[in-house]
């Protein structure tokens, strides 16, 4: 088990969502950033869909009340493990009693623990993701306790990968979504020439951009939306759905991002630039 | 019958989008609910499918697969044509009761005004018509109704509230719904429906499905309570009627 002493900005356990719900109205949920979710899970050889901790901005300081082996991955923050630094895409054996505090973010916006086995609450609809009302809270306080199940045989096989970091990637590539002919060639024109940024309102929901495309008045009846829809709103904002973002809208969806594009988008905080590539 | 034209789109490479004619009608979300079932049960395998139906739409998505687009959009096509109209997905009407006194119905004084219509007859007419259920989405378990009499028709409020309450009933625009959470929200409030319509203690979340139709009762406070005692310990039972589709 882990204990949350302090839980930092906003932790939660994810794992790669709920599916099979949209059509109710549940959002998928999920890590963010599936990349970074990815390596971590193979350097610990657990299954891709086991649960990690998802640490936006400012992390938090946890105690392992049991043995396990760990992976940090995603954004970099400065972490100790019992006041020794610690890095990314490294495995570390823990012990009883081990405790890991985050520092400073220096690079990206979410970080992610991973554990031998993965987190472990309590499953609902064949998913650890924190998603209120589904789950009982959106995020982790001060003092919960997260189960993980560490089956001792484990012996890492490989204890460190270097990575090409794709944090400082400022391009988001894009498929055509189903109202993208509706664009002019003025809206064109801006969407694939100009830079982006992201603006406050930025979270698991949505991000939205601080630059407007020209205004539009095309009405479309509400259909189904997934995460990395860009919607461009009648006054020319761009909102891009993410992972807790709502399964339809009424906004019509210009863009889709890629998967690697999500997870470039997710590490992004407000002010970030972005730019957009249709493939 | 007639085949109605449909229209494939692109979105993204895991997921497809089939439209039917812009229009919120019934004859179009029959033939969405029958191709989805048809989908299911003669073309896409596997279970890593989703279905998403909303008005005049139809998004499947696997997120497993790379779509190519153009061969993908192509047997789709040629499914819709082979389709007979002899799949059918089993709907039904849910009977929902609503407690429409004052402490709940917050706006029904103010509509009253502004309709210039006794709030008796409001509430009459929200419970006589039955509603059909174009789509599920915004929330978990927000019915997106159609069906709303014209002479109900009355603007969302020009400020949202800030806290609109789990179970209220809402009238804005040509729309009327329940808010299955507490939420943010700009409907006009008239009542409060004490059966949860989103419940994820349930093995099934959600009683109702995109294509089912919804009819209001009126309810004394005195059943009005006692429905919400029976739903926190899980035992309401709502009515429910099948409808030939």
């Amino acid at each position: 088990m882990l204990k949350v002493l302090k839980s930092g900005f906003y932790t939660s356990v994810q794992d790669l969502g709920r599916f099979h719900l949209r059509n109710k109205g549940v959002p998928v949920s999920g890590v963010m950033d599936e990349l970074s979710v990815f390596k971590a899970n193979t350097l610990l050889e657990n299954e891709i869909t086991d649960g990690v901790l998802e640490i936006t901005m400012t992390g938090p300081t946890l105690l392992f009340e049991e043995e396990t082996y760990m992976v940090m991955s995603g954004a970099e923050m400065t972490a100790t493990l019992n006041n020794q630094p610690i890095k990314n895409y490294k495995v570390y054996q823990i012990d009883v009693g081990d405790i890991l505090s985050y520092g400073k973010l220096e690079e990206g916006f979410r970080s992610y623990l991973a554990v031998k086995g993965g987190f472990e609450p309590k499953r609902i609809y064949d998913s650890v993701s924190f998603y209120k009302p589904i789950s009982f809270a959106n995020r982790l306080m001060d003092g919960d306790i997260v189960p993980f199940h560490y089956n001792k045989i484990f012996k890492p096989k490989i204890s460190e990968i270097k990575v090409d970091s794709f944090l400082g990637e400022t391009v988001l590539e894009v498929y055509r979504a189903p109202e993208f002919d509706m664009l002019t060639d003025s809206q064109l024109t801006v969407l694939f020439s100009k830079d982006f940024t992201v603006a406050k309102e930025n979270n698991r929901m949505a991000y939205q951009l601080n630059e407007k495309l020209d205004s539009h008045t095309v009405s479309m009846l509400t259909s189904a939306t997934l995460p990395g829809t860009v919607q461009l709103t009648p006054a020319g904002k761009l909102i891009i759905l993410m992972k807790d973002g709502q399964t339809t809208g009424g906004y019509p969806r210009i863009l889709q991002l890629s998967d690697r594009a999500i997870s470039i988008l997710a590490q992004k905080r407000e002010g970030a630039t972005i730019s957009f590539k249709l493939l | 019958m007639k085949t109605l034209a449909i229209h494939i789109k692109p979105f993204g490479v895991h997921a497809i989008l089939i439209e039917w004619p812009n229009e919120v009608n019934e004859d179009i979300l029959n033939t969405i609910l029958q191709f989805e079932a048809f989908l299911k049960s003669n073309c896409l395998e596997g279970s890593d499918w989703e279905y998403v139906p909303a008005y005049n739409s139809l998004l499947l998505i696997n997120k497993k697969l790379n779509i190519d687009f153009k061969s993908f959009s192509d047997k789709v096509n040629s499914w819709y044509h082979e389709m007979g109209t002899k799949v059918l997905k089993q709907r039904y009407l849910w009977k929902l009761p609503v407690s429409y006194e004052m402490e709940f119905g917050i706006d029904l004084e103010e509509i009253s005004k502004s309709l210039k219509m006794e709030i008796s007859d409001i509430i009459s007419l929200h419970t006589k018509h039955i509603y059909t259920v174009y789509g599920i989405g915004f929330l978990p378990g927000f019915m997106y109704l159609g069906g709303l009499p014209k002479v109900l028709e009355v603007a969302r409020k020009a400020t949202p509230r800030l806290k609109v309450i789990k179970g209220a009933v809402g009238i804005a625009g040509k729309q009327t719904g329940v808010y299955p959470q507490e939420s943010p929200g700009g409907w006009n409030i008239i009542g409060n429906c004490s059966v949860p319509i989103f419940d994820a203690t349930k093995e099934e979340p959600c009683f109702v499905g995109v294509g089912d139709q919804i009819q209001f009762y009126s309810v004394s406070r005195a059943a009005y309570d006692l429905h919400k005692i029976e739903a926190e310990v899980g035992i309401y039972k709502l009515e429910k009627i099948e409808i030939d589709a």
